[in-house]
């Protein structure tokens, strides 16, 4: 509220005093510039520090592009598949009553409370060398430890819940009232699906789907666990940083840093540009 | 509705076959060690202090997020001022930023010859390579819980109650503590849960910035890593349960701290 | 307690909410603030209470200026439209709280607290309430614990802010009567915003209807029907039922 400049001192009951407001506010940004927009400064200053041709001849080393282009065949295939199973669990928990569901809703939500060290070494124990399947595979000649395929299914699991705790709560406050009239006035539940349901989630879909593939293309400790760290076969950018880091070709580490700093910033407009545009069709939680 | 047999079927497929088979595994595979071996396991000193270690720099980080995580909630959602915008987008980061990336930033800014590390180390203040930079990374990675789980509860706190509280003689500080602070309580202890949780597992920004020096620096999830690459499956895979077990609890307290705040909105 | 509003005006932004108002309650009255909504009254309640400050013009309490003295200072009882009970303290908490937060210089004692809010309990009727909290409580029984907090800093002033709004019909009617009968006791001057003309004008000793931020006519309610002062007032008064909606038959 924009209320004209009171006269002599006058504290509206529920405003704190001026210099509380200045203290307050000066405190939360000085915290925030800390501990988030230093950082992030950080990463391009250093990742520049030895001009734009070193930063450029960093990005493209053979190395590094390898890195890039797993990055994204990983998300690629990680982020459809979380989608897909976000709407076929959204569809299922949402829209119909069955015993047991809040206990899906909890396992569902699960890999969000396991390190993702963890999250990589679940699948060394099943399918490394000394895994219960290890021996099997080997012998079929199946190898996914220390391939594309574990990085594939470490990234899954630490990505498992996005889309579907953004879908969930949504498509339950939504209810089933304009898919029953679709179905009443004979659509099939396919055509239901399409024409009423998904246009209804499209934003929180999208808003989920962003989060999903900036954690997969971001992700560690659970890829690093699975990778081996063959340069040019199993490095993903994040584990490509940490090689260039731990050699101390630090300019390098974060030339390649910036670009996944860069999709960090670009994750954030597009999640601030959903909220305020479509806040009221993502869910209840982000609606401020 | 149609279509319940195929989705429920494929849910329950896809969970198990990415989350809970592979989850079963690191419960069974201890095991082998038999019992009195997974206790030597669990209880190795090397293993007790990094977990000493792990628990000690989330429960210190998540204070920390706990006490300005709500200052900036407070901030956002009730001033006006240049560039709220961008710092609201921003509390995200943490969220979008590759924890490698974080990690290196924070470990270069806190060296000693870092913009931050340098100003700190004339008065013997050292945090990258000593626990102090754990508690650093953890407080970056833990930023975003308290802020996005405390904001949406004091948006829908009506005025209202303050103003009653004013009328009633409650100074500000008074209306604040026992109106608006009782009411945001469980979604405040909710992000601090959450922020601890997240901490305590914590990998990639820590281990560039923690020195990992075993029985001071070495955090938990590092350990794991070590032990894997001794080829120690089942001595990775108890530790990992012993975690596994501390988080399944956590994530029954936040659960049970949601009900609760759930019960007092109503 | 006298209250004298002396041309007073308050604005959000350019618009003004209330313009130039005066307006005299003598001691011990009940006076009702009756107008559309938009028309400024519960501004004007709320400049009463300290929740905002005008612009222009002066308050006076007993020739006192409180224009800008806090809200917390003055002594006001308000009674919310919602009543803002504190949910999580029981209905004994929530009326305890205007003593408890006073310095312990001013404080009574605990046992003094305690007592007062058990006579507060007893005169709303809701003596065996006090340990629940307001979430257990029907409607008109909020209202009233919402009234006995106001009540329990011995206000100068009792402000209403549509007291039955938030009740249905049957629970309205029984209220309106009670409350005026406590009135009758206490002798509290009173004000009381509402947009249910029937309900101003069978409850106060004297209406004051306003539009568009501005008082048209103050009087009792025979003076108001008999000799309307503006075009307004006549249309607002004869226009029953399409105000039927606040009263809720």
């Amino acid at each position: 509220m924009t209320a004209s400049p009171p006269r002599k001192e006058f504290h509206p009951p529920t405003r704190e005093s001026f210099a509380t407001r200045v203290v307050l506010v000066s405190v939360a940004v000085l915290y925030i510039s800390l501990f988030l927009f230093t950082p992030l400064i950080a990463v391009f200053t250093e990742g520049f520090r030895n001009g734009v041709d070193a930063f450029l001849n960093a990005i493209v080393e053979k190395d590094a592009l390898a890195a890039v282009k797993l990055t994204f065949i990983v998300a690629g295939i990680a982020v459809p598949l979380n989608s897909l199973f976000g709407l076929a669990a959204a569809w299922a928990i949402a829209k119909h009553d069955f015993k047991g569901k809040s206990l899906l809703i909890t396992l569902i939500d699960l890999p969000f409370s396991v390190s993702p060290v963890i999250s990589g070494l679940v699948y060394v124990l099943l399918f490394g060398a000394h895994g219960f399947l290890g021996p099997t595979l080997d012998a079929l000649g199946i190898k996914i430890i220390f391939t594309t395929a574990g990085l594939v299914l470490a990234t899954m699991f630490v990505t498992f819940p996005f889309v579907a705790r953004e879908l969930i709560p949504l498509m339950q406050e939504q209810g089933v009232s304009e898919e029953e009239a679709a179905i009443s006035l004979g659509a099939s539940g396919w055509q239901t699906f399409w024409n009423v349901t998904l246009p209804n989630v499209r934003w929180a879909l999208l808003y989920g789907v962003l989060l999903c593939n900036a954690r997969a293309m971001g992700e560690f400790g659970a890829v690093s666990v699975v990778s081996g760290h063959i340069r040019g076969l199993t490095n993903t950018m994040p584990l490509h940083v940490e090689i260039l880091y731990n050699e101390y070709n630090f300019a390098a580490a974060f030339a390649v840093a910036s670009l996944l700093a860069l999709l960090a910033l670009v994750t954030l407009v597009l999640k601030s540009a959903l909220e305020w545009h479509y806040g009221e069709e993502i869910a209840a939680s982000h609606r401020h | 509705m149609p279509g319940f047999g195929l989705t429920f079927g494929f849910t329950v497929f896809y969970l198990s076959a990415i989350v809970l088979i592979p989850l079963a595994a690191l419960l069974i595979r201890p095991w082998e060690l038999g019992v009195a071996g997974v206790i030597d396991a669990v209880s190795a000193p090397r293993v007790v202090a990094s977990l000493k270690l792990s628990f000690g720099a989330a429960a210190i980080a998540s204070a920390i997020n706990g006490v300005f995580g709500l200052i900036v909630a407070w901030v956002l959602v009730r001033y006006r001022f240049p560039g709220k915008r961008i710092v609201d987008a921003l509390v995200d980061l943490p969220f979008a930023l590759p924890t490698a990336v974080a990690g290196i930033a924070l470990t270069t800014l806190y060296a000693p010859n870092g913009w931050i590390g340098s100003a700190l180390a004339p008065f013997g203040i050292h945090v990258a390579f000593t626990p102090l930079g754990i508690v650093v990374a953890l407080t970056f990675i833990g930023l975003p819980f308290v802020v996005r789980s405390v904001q949406p509860v004091l948006d829908d706190l009506d005025r209202e109650y303050e103003e009653a509280a004013a009328t009633l003689g409650a100074t500000r500080g008074q209306a604040f503590r026992r109106v608006v602070f009782p009411t945001i309580l469980p979604a405040w202890l909710t992000g601090i849960a959450l922020a601890f949780a997240r901490a305590v597992g914590e990998y990639g920004s820590v281990i560039f910035i923690a020195g990992n020096m075993p029985f001071i620096s070495e955090i938990t999830p590092l350990l794991i890593v070590i032990k894997l690459e001794q080829f120690d499956y089942a001595g990775a895979a108890a530790v990992g349960a012993a975690m596994l077990a501390i988080s399944f609890a956590m994530l029954l307290a936040i659960n049970t701290l949601q009900a609760w705040a759930r019960a007092r909105s109503t | 307690m006298a209250l004298e509003i002396d041309r007073v005006t308050k604005r959000f932004g350019a618009f003004p909410a209330v313009q130039s108002v005066s307006l005299i309650v003598a001691p011990g009255e009940f006076l009702a603030l009756l107008g559309p909504s938009g028309s400024g009254k519960t501004t004007l309640l709320r400049v009463v209470g300290g929740l905002d400050v005008p612009e222009e013009g002066q308050l006076r309490f007993d020739a006192q200026d409180m224009t800008l003295t806090p809200a917390r200072e003055r002594r006001v009882g308000f009674v919310f439209q919602n009543y803002a009970l504190f949910r999580h303290m029981t209905v004994a908490q929530n009326i305890a709280f205007g003593l408890d937060v006073r310095p312990s210089s001013t404080r009574p004692p605990a046992r003094e607290i305690k007592r007062r809010v058990q006579a507060l309990l007893a005169r709303m009727q809701l003596e065996d309430m006090g340990a629940r909290y307001p979430s257990q409580l029907s409607g008109g029984q909020r209202q009233r614990v919402a009234l006995a907090r106001a009540l329990a800093i011995e206000p100068r002033i009792l402000l209403l802010d549509e007291p039955f709004g938030a009740l249905d019909a049957k629970v309205r009617k029984g209220l309106r009567q009670w409350l005026r009968t406590l009135h009758d006791e206490m002798k509290l001057t009173t004000i009381m915003v509402t947009h249910d003309q029937e309900e101003a004008l069978a409850l106060a000793d004297r209406v004051a209807i306003m539009n568009a931020g501005r008082i048209e006519q103050v009087g009792t309610a025979r003076e108001l029907r008999e000799t309307p002062a503006t075009p307004f007032v006549r249309d607002f008064l004869d226009d029953t039922p399409s105000h039927a909606q606040g009263s809720g038959i």
